[in-house]
């Protein structure tokens, strides 16, 4: 029993803290996000800039070494903007991935389990959201509930639900009839047990390749929303607004766009990157 | 004796198949309906939820100065003083019959809106799709193979293209071809020209997704059995790839194809803002923009319309390039 309690442990931990495989790409990858999220935390230890400090007499400056991205038209340091950005955009990225996530869940669980009637309803609804492009479907929540950081989030995360409900519930039908889940039953666990600690954490294992990759996407389209000017009021640093006030001068200060939308660039390429490691580990697969 | 058998049966066969292909259409086609009305249904209700006066939501949330004569037209318009499931009712009768109503905003009927931008709108989109589907074939028939260089660049820049946000991709379009060069206008919708930079910035992260797919399952399928009889024939290694390989290697890109043309219709709404293009897309930004409800309404129908009929051809190809799926059900 011991020995079995070690192997467990062993395998645990050659998981988390055997770094095979990996390559040079990966380590970049997982590098530039670990700084994002510090970014996000504590952006004061990477600028000494206020972004939100209004200099007319710098305003339009190309990249320098004082202002590394230039500044803008208030003379507001870019290169602070986008870090301090960080905070907002990997928010609303996690959040509205999360709330995806959720509705998939809830969604996944009743086709899933509920039987051929609530099977057949669930596999109705998501035919009905899937008849909306992701981002029309956004645009009308808003249309409907008003715009703003909430309704930004919410209207993302609905659009990205009915993809990853169809995942959930096709998983779900995976796992449900295993052996694992039949002995969990007949050790008469109750059933909600069952789906929290055997059904669900099976069944969103290959989820979570696609959750690393979806939160890169989510960013994009919520940048894609705050950019069409329906997320945030504008002074405040992220970087779909800042896309969006940077569009007005890109005729002559590309610096303003190409920056922010740097970042969004690299945030997804890591998170595409991690993700395809991930799914390498888990399903020990080489490239 | 023997092969005069064979054929009839063959024959008798295919046009088994044929009427199998002709119902699942047309069982398709009737879900597609039940989903449209669906669709029609979910978005009345949830107008119905929207805080505030349904009149004055439906003539610009409220924002707008309305006489009383319109509010009164508009009620007997909608039957909005009738109980919700009349309400109902008259609204199904008017979308069936095609009165989508007045945008507010532009004081026009929607339908007259919706025809006119709605052929900028489909122009954009298929070059879109057309220009994805080119880079996606030139790129894999030319680099795919594993464990060699050229395949390894090509799958390092699908991964990028696929990261790029089609926006970022279409200012930089517009700073160095439009404003820095001056080869293309920067605004405007008359004439190829206009078409060039929105279908590049639309293709470029959809030919990066698709590709990714189609070059994993094309350097499966040069795995396999038939591809080395084809090589022994003689076959020079394009032909192979072109002739015997990719009418395999594109399915999965196919079925993903569906998926593209709504990410198409989603990129289309900020390409179109961002170069000032006549389009479905800029128009629902800007009926969302002002509240103009009949608009949004409007063209969200539409647009669900197209995309599920879109959805619905992706299938038909679907089985026009690979019978076989045809005999398994």
């Amino acid at each position: 029993m011991n020995s079995l309690n070690q192997t467990i442990a062993a395998s645990k931990a050659s998981f988390f803290w055997q770094w095979k495989d990996i390559n040079f790409g990966t380590i970049i990858a997982l590098v530039f996000l670990v700084s994002l999220i510090c970014a996000a935390v504590v952006p004061h230890w990477f600028t000494n800039f206020d972004p939100l400090a209004i200099v007319p007499r710098s305003a339009f400056e190309s990249p320098s070494l004082a202002h590394w991205f230039g500044t803008d038209q208030s003379g507001r340091d870019i290169y602070s903007r986008v870090v301090y950005g960080t905070r907002q955009s990997l928010l609303i990225g996690i959040s509205s991935t999360g709330i995806a996530l959720s509705i998939a869940v809830v969604l996944g669980l009743l086709g899933g389990l509920g039987g051929a009637t609530t099977d057949r309803a669930v596999n109705w609804i998501l035919e009905v959201l899937f008849a909306f492009p992701s981002l029309v479907l956004a645009l009308l929540f808003i249309a409907i509930f008003g715009s703003g950081i909430g309704p930004l989030i919410v209207a993302t995360g609905l659009g990205a639900a009915p993809g990853y409900a169809r995942m959930v519930r096709g998983q779900v039908i995976a796992v449900r009839n295993s052996g694992y889940i039949e002995s969990a039953r007949a050790l008469g666990h109750s059933p909600l047990r069952v789906i929290f600690r055997q059904l669900l954490p099976n069944a969103m294992r290959p989820l979570v390749v696609m959750l690393t990759m979806g939160i890169g996407q989510t960013i994009v389209w919520a940048s894609a929303l705050s950019f069409l000017g329906l997320g945030n009021k504008p002074p405040a640093p992220e970087w779909g607004t800042m896309l969006s006030l940077g569009r007005d001068f890109v005729a002559n200060a590309w610096w303003l766009t190409f920056f922010p939308g740097l970042f969004i660039v690299l945030t997804t390429l890591s998170t595409t990157i991690v993700g395809r490691y991930v799914q390498q580990r888990l399903e020990g697969r080489l490239p | 004796m023997n092969t005069t058998y064979e054929t009839d049966n063959h024959t008798k066969q295919q046009s088994q198949s044929t009427s199998l292909f002709g119902k699942r259409i047309a069982w398709r086609l009737g879900g597609a309906i039940v989903v449209l009305w669906a669709v029609a249904t979910i978005i009345f209700f949830a107008v119905l939820l929207m805080p505030g006066d349904p009149v004055l939501a439906l003539l610009g949330g409220g924002s707008g100065n309305v006489s009383a004569e319109v509010v009164a037209e508009v009620s007997k318009e909608y039957g909005l003083n009738e109980p919700i499931f009349t309400q109902y009712f008259i609204y199904l009768g008017n979308v069936l019959s095609g009165n989508l109503g007045t945008s507010y905003s532009q004081h026009l009927p929607v339908t007259q809106v919706l025809d006119e931008h709605i052929g900028p709108s489909l122009q954009l989109a298929l070059c879109s799709l057309l220009l994805a589907w080119l880079i996606v074939l030139a790129m894999t028939i030319f680099t795919s193979h594993r464990r060699s260089w050229r395949g390894r660049v090509g799958s390092v820049i699908e991964t990028l293209a696929a990261a790029v946000p089609h926006f970022w991709i279409g200012l930089i379009l517009l700073s160095v071809f439009a404003f820095g060069l001056r080869l293309f206008p920067p605004a405007g919708s008359n004439g190829w020209n206009t078409l060039v930079l929105p279908s590049i910035a639309l293709a470029l992260p959809l030919a990066g997704f698709i590709g990714q797919v189609t070059r994993e399952s094309l350097d499966f399928t040069l795995d396999q059995p038939f591809i080395l009889t084809a090589k022994t024939r003689g076959l020079s290694d394009v032909g192979v790839r072109v002739k015997h390989a990719l009418r395999h290697a594109v399915l999965p890109g196919i079925s993903l194809s569906g998926w593209a043309i709504g990410a198409l219709i989603s990129g289309s709404v900020v390409i179109e803002v961002i170069f000032s293009r006549k389009g479905l897309g800029r128009q629902l930004y800007q009926a969302v923009l002002s509240q103009d409800m009949p608009l949004t309404i409007g063209i969200s129908l539409v647009v669900a319309a197209g995309y599920v009929l879109a959805n619905l051809f992706v299938d038909v190809l679907y089985q026009l390039i690979d019978p076989r799926q045809e005999r398994v059900q």
